[in-house]
């Protein structure tokens, strides 16, 4: 096999994948981050390199609805968003799942307004976890490519025919230029077969679809849904290995273990901040601390397994979110949180808010993080969630010193002034 | 109507309807009305969801394929209406037709932007204040035509032969066409069954609806009556117009007037 290594971004790795796989329709608006993957796309189909109809819709809700639309028919699909956009086309992401049309979606995670940024965080995508959609979260470009041709063959897979949402860390990821392997078009025609939906229309057998269902029925199909999700785990890991076979890359199932083995304390992650960490507990060890992490690269499904096998050893765990659910703790947390119950020998459990609307998670913060959990090990933290390097003072130390106000330096509103 | 239009694009039909009384009624699995291949949309996804399914039609090459929606008043006039410019914009081979009973009635009779003035709601009560709707019905198909759209026209179910020759044309047209079906909703009018008919062609006969065309950039008139019946006795037939003044119906007759006077003076008969 002679692949082709190109120095590109992950917005581009996105692109290449969807040229690889060819989809009928593509279905897409521009928004900050994802736009480099509308362009790329725009300028294959017009070099005559990519032979899809490229749809150029008026929004993220039409995106989205046009999809539906296509892959009624049987058509292989995707769309790319981010953000705003994805919440904009919210009504149609359990549209898209309680039909089980296969549609692909790639979202540039990105912070959602109010404030205004065009950064990343997770909010956007975990606040769409109920939606019905399969979430990957990836770590670098090469994942990306890999993963987006993988999640077709998830997504339209007869047994799971669910659509996929496969999330790059805005700009982090998305605008990070690395060196991806791009596999031949023929090897990856080979590997994804053509679509074939039984559940499409047909015109000698018409249906109705997308109908409503009543009480006496609803359950029932919510119930053949949620099974779909549950069981696409093994195929998911299936679909890997066959990749992996035939491309040479893999990348841990559901949920990546790294130096778990013997860890005491364990950090766990989604997106790009895994590498970072990677990098820190390479350097404790080397220190002599037994530290360990584990990448989930699926939030739906939950690996479960994965998370109460890969801490079975461990002390202590930080799950470090980049999203807040107010007034509870973070998403990732709160998931990882009920996987655990069942496991009761991890004495120290803490949820760290971190890298929200961009920024910068440092080795620095990490290492920290792992210093918090050994002392807490000590001495148990006050709070489970902690906001990592918050410039303002907490509300502990407001409390106990209310003449000492500091002065934020921008002009924001702060609430107590 | 929807039968009609049915039986002219034939079985090789693909129809999107959006939520609303058509998927309220026809709709509900294992109970399905449609024998060739339909689908409910999102309520503002119907020309997306038709431009999605015409882009399928073509990649995957399929022949002799009519993609149809159709859609209320609501679901086109106000939440539907980004989504279908952006379809006419793309020039999709879409056929869409708006059937305008003049208020949201699935959710029980409330003000549309295509509610003509004096018009009584459920959100527009008429009392003592407020005599009803304020403003104007929207010109949608003005609006339509402003895209230069291949092919857009105005019918009433009160003229069948004419609708019916209408989505034949649209059915022959390449790119997307447009027609827009005045349909009375015997309960949130306040008219019996029976009287559906009647009150559509009476609508056209007294000046407050129109039969037109748009096509190659051009307007044309189908029917330009020498006379029109009177205004009051179409009004006076439907409960949701029982309340309006004098003066209210005045306002009613001079803006049918001056639209008049500009379609006779700017479009062709035909």
């Amino acid at each position: 096999m002679t692949a082709l290594k190109k120095f590109i971004s992950g917005d581009d790795a996105v692109a290449e994948a969807v040229r690889l796989v060819s989809p009928d329709v593509i279905a897409a608006y521009p928004i900050t981050p994802q736009t480099v993957v509308v362009e790329r796309l725009s300028e294959m189909v017009e070099d005559g390199s990519l032979k899809s109809e490229f749809m150029h819709v008026e929004s993220e809700h039409s995106a989205l609805s046009a999809c539906i639309g296509a892959s009624a028919i049987g058509a292989r699909t995707f769309t790319a968003t981010s953000s705003q956009g994805l919440l904009y086309m919210a009504e149609c992401l359990p549209y898209a799942s309680g039909g089980r049309f296969p549609i692909v979606m790639m979202n540039g995670n990105r912070s959602v307004a109010l404030p205004w940024s065009i950064y990343g965080d997770h909010r956007d995508s975990l606040s769409q976890l109920d939606s019905g959609w399969i979430q990957i979260y990836v770590e670098d470009a090469q994942e990306s490519l890999d993963m987006t041709i993988q999640s077709f063959a998830i997504a339209e897979h007869q047994d799971i025919l669910t659509p996929v949402m496969i999330n790059l860390d805005g700009f982090l990821l998305t605008h990070t230029y690395e060196l991806v392997t791009i596999p031949e078009k023929d090897i990856v025609d080979s590997w994804l077969k053509p679509l074939e939906n039984k559940l499409a229309m047909d015109f000698d057998n018409p249906k109705n679809m997308a109908f409503s269902s009543q009480p006496s029925d609803n359950t029932e199909f919510k119930y053949q849904q949620h099974i779909a999700v549950e069981n696409s785990r093994e195929k998911i890991i299936e679909i890997e290995k066959s990749f992996a076979k035939v491309f040479g890359r893999s990348y841990g199932g559901l949920a990546e273990g790294y130096l778990y083995e013997d860890a005491d304390f364990i950090i766990i992650t989604l997106g790009s901040v895994t590498g970072t960490c990677r990098s820190v507990i390479r350097d404790l060890r080397s220190e002599g601390v037994k530290a360990g992490l584990i990448k989930i690269r699926f939030m739906r499904p939950f690996p479960v397994k994965e998370i109460i096998e890969y801490t079975k050893n461990a002390k202590a765990i930080a799950v470090l979110d980049r999203d807040i659910s107010f007034g509870y703790e973070g998403a990732v947390f709160t998931n990882v949180n009920s996987a655990l119950s069942r496991n009761n020998n991890i004495s120290l459990k803490m949820n760290y808010i971190a890298g929200l609307g961009g920024r910068d998670i440092s080795k620095d913060s990490i290492r920290e993080i792992f210093k918090e959990l050994k002392e807490g090990l000590i001495k148990k933290p006050s709070k489970t969630v902690k906001f990592l390097n918050l410039n303002v003072e907490t509300d502990d130390n407001i409390n106990e010193e209310k003449d000492n106000i500091p002065q934020h330096k921008s002009e924001g509103v702060l609430l107590w002034s | 109507m929807v039968r009609l239009a049915l039986k002219v694009l034939g079985e090789r039909t693909i129809t999107v309807v959006p939520a609303g009384c058509m998927s309220a009624v026809g709709f509900i699995y294992p109970q399905l009305c449609f024998s060739n291949n339909a689908i409910i949309s999102t309520f503002p996804g119907t020309a997306s969801m038709l431009s999605g399914i015409a882009a399928a039609v073509k990649a995957k090459g399929h022949k002799d394929v009519h993609v149809l929606g159709i859609a209320g008043d609501g679901g086109t006039a106000d939440i539907g209406l980004q989504a279908l410019s952006g379809a006419i914009d793309r020039g999709d081979k879409i056929i869409y037709i708006c059937y305008d009973n003049e208020a949201y009635m699935n959710t029980g009779i409330q003000k549309s932007s295509l509610t003509p003035f004096g018009a009584k709601t459920t959100t527009t009560p008429a009392g003592e204040n407020i005599r009803g709707t304020l403003t104007s019905k929207k010109n949608m198909f003005e609006i339509v035509a402003a895209h230069d759209i291949a092919y857009a026209a105005t019918a009433s179910i009160g003229y069948v032969q004419d609708f019916i020759n209408k989505v034949y044309k649209a059915s022959l047209v390449e790119g997307p066409s447009y027609i827009h079906v005045f349909a009375p909703c015997p309960t949130g009018w306040g008219i019996k069954t029976d009287e559906t008919f009647e009150i559509a062609k009476e609508v056209v006969d007294s000046g407050l609806w129109y039969l037109a065309e748009y096509e190659n950039g051009e307007f044309f008139l189908n029917k330009n009556p020498k006379e029109f019946t009177p205004v009051e006795n179409y009004l006076r037939k439907q409960n949701r117009f029982k309340h309006l003044h004098d003066e209210d119906i005045e306002q009613i007759i001079n803006a049918r007037d001056s639209k008049w006077e500009r379609m006779r003076r700017q479009w062709n008969n035909k």
